[in-house]
């Protein structure tokens, strides 16, 4: 099993538009931004929506899960092993993350996945995600 | 060609702030964009043509055309200080005088009271979400060949088959790195970088370097060389743009390709010889799909079997023996992958990989990370 927090993290930077995001990380809650004015949700976050240019968007609480979209393994290089992934999360849009906690060699595209916020060196924690139950 | 009543200013916006440390960097330049459109009476919908310059945080456009969620044609990040936006104005009328885009969105915003030099300047709207994900080239690229893998079947044994083939033809290249010829077991035997890409599968990095120079018709013919004509371009940038319907599989160069055939009136089954940017295996079989040489998932068969040989299958490629064995400069693939559709334009390729009677290439690239923001370039030569 791989230890999640083997990996040093640095801090993630913040921006004011993405302050109750990591306010929310911090909880363990994870946030996505949805738009009142088409109703598409995406990540990551942003104040005008990147479909419709609507500055009516709204933060959401995920409920945290959703299906390996792809992933790789980085085998070599400083920090190796770890598993860059894209997972869509159940309210629909897809983000950029890792998959942690795990038997890297057993992971697969459609897996499912939940959230693991993992702590950052000073900073709030970023979420990560780990295989649940068939 | 002159840009004389070619273009129109028709939306101005001056955003109000000033001082925002409440807001980010690309929000401010999202609302500049929405009061812009607003004032013109337009959407972000019409927006063919982004301009930015170096306050737009991010690696070029990339940044800011996946944040505002842009589907644009033509892309333009010429830095020139304080003056880059007049400028961009006048490169805007060309582009659109060229028909390369008819709605050019230009923004500029910053938060210097805000966010004072060292601080996070330049920091680019995804880098809070995505820094800490460990992305670098070769598993952002894993990634679109493993959804690649999943959805169309595709093999390693498959993506081999494309260093194979530079391989046979760097063998013919006494500047290039590896000049060994390798198989596909080889390539298979070679260790694993990030899944499911190996090494074999991963240009090399070198120093180096490359020039063009382009001209205009008069002064072309009176040199002594052979006329090599730009016949026809596209561009495009993608990014996961919110992470709505994401797909890895098809890169920007199904819009570039398409985009550069079309102005050149010719297509795909016309062209003798390719530079595909082959920063990976996977770059070059997600591309060449992409151009339509073959359909979007049959890639694979596409390449197999020598089918990317020169003098052996139908569509010849990376004759120099391209990123995977001869040069990457500086981490940057484009020019060469120019100078070697030249040389074959030319008739000066190596005797052993020149396409007999190429008249008609095409060059394309891929830059910035295929798995995250990149930008995609198609250019078709043609030897006149």
């Amino acid at each position: 099993m791989a230890d999640p927090n083997f990996r040093k993290l640095p801090p993630p930077a913040q921006a004011p538009e993405d302050e109750p995001f990591w306010a929310a990380a911090a909880e363990g809650t994870l946030l996505i931004r949805r738009c009142r004015s088409c109703g598409d949700a995406h990540h990551y976050p942003r104040a005008i929506c990147p479909y419709c240019f609507s500055s009516d968007t709204a933060w959401q609480a995920s409920k945290g899960e959703g299906e390996i979209y792809s992933v790789s393994v980085m085998r070599r290089g400083a920090n190796a092993p770890y598993a860059l992934a894209y997972v869509t999360l159940d309210e629909g849009p897809s983000m950029l993350t890792n998959i942690t906690a795990c038997d890297f060699d057993a992971l697969s595209i459609g897996q499912r996945v939940a959230v693991r916020f993992v702590p950052t060196e000073g900073g709030p924690p970023v979420p990560m995600f780990t295989p649940i139950g068939d | 060609m002159t840009i004389r009543n070619m273009a129109y200013i028709v939306g101005a916006f001056e955003h109000p702030t000033r001082h925002a440390p409440d807001k980010s960097t690309p929000q401010l330049h999202a609302e500049c964009a929405v009061g812009a459109l607003a004032d013109a009476g337009l959407c972000a919908a019409d927006v063919d043509g982004y301009f930015c310059a170096g306050d737009a945080p991010g690696f070029g456009g990339m940044s800011m055309i996946d944040y505002l969620g842009l589907n644009v044609r033509h892309v333009d990040s010429t830095e020139t200080g304080g003056s880059s936006y007049i400028l961009h104005v006048s490169h805007a009328a060309q582009a659109i005088a060229a028909g390369k885009c008819s709605v050019a969105l230009i923004t500029l915003a910053g938060r210097p009271r805000s966010e004072p030099f060292g601080r996070t300047a330049g920091g680019a709207p995804e880098t809070p979400f995505e820094s800490w994900c460990g992305t670098t080239t070769h598993n952002s690229y894993g990634m679109c060949a493993a959804r690649h893998f999943h959805e169309y079947g595709t093999g390693p044994e498959q993506l081999a088959w494309i260093k194979v083939a530079a391989s046979t033809h760097a063998q013919h290249n006494p500047y290039a790195m590896l000049r060994d010829l390798v198989t596909v077991e080889d390539v298979l035997a070679s260790p694993m970088i990030s899944d499911p890409l190996r090494r074999l599968d991963c240009c090399v990095v070198s120093d180096g370097g490359g020039a063009l120079l382009v001209v205009a018709p008069d002064i072309a013919k009176s040199l002594d060389r052979p006329l090599i004509s730009v016949r026809g371009a596209g561009e495009a940038v993608k990014g996961p743009m919110g992470g709505r319907n994401l797909d890895l599989t098809i890169s920007a160069a199904a819009r570039s390709g398409p985009a550069a055939f079309e102005e050149a009136g010719v297509s795909p089954s016309d062209i003798k010889y390719a530079s595909i940017y082959d920063s990976f295996t996977i770059t070059v079989l997600i591309q060449l799909e992409d151009l339509g040489f073959c359909a979007k998932g049959e890639g694979g068969r596409f390449v197999a079997d020598g089918n990317l040989i020169s003098g052996v299958g139908r569509l010849p490629f990376n004759t120099d023996g391209g990123g995977l064995c001869n040069n990457h400069p500086t981490y940057r693939g484009g020019i060469t992958k120019v100078i070697e559709a030249v040389r074959q334009l030319r008739g000066e390729a190596h005797p052993a990989v020149q396409v007999p009677n190429c008249d008609l290439a095409v060059a394309s690239g891929i830059g910035g990370s295929l798995g995250t923001r990149h930008g995609a370039a198609t250019l078709i030569l043609e030897r006149q």
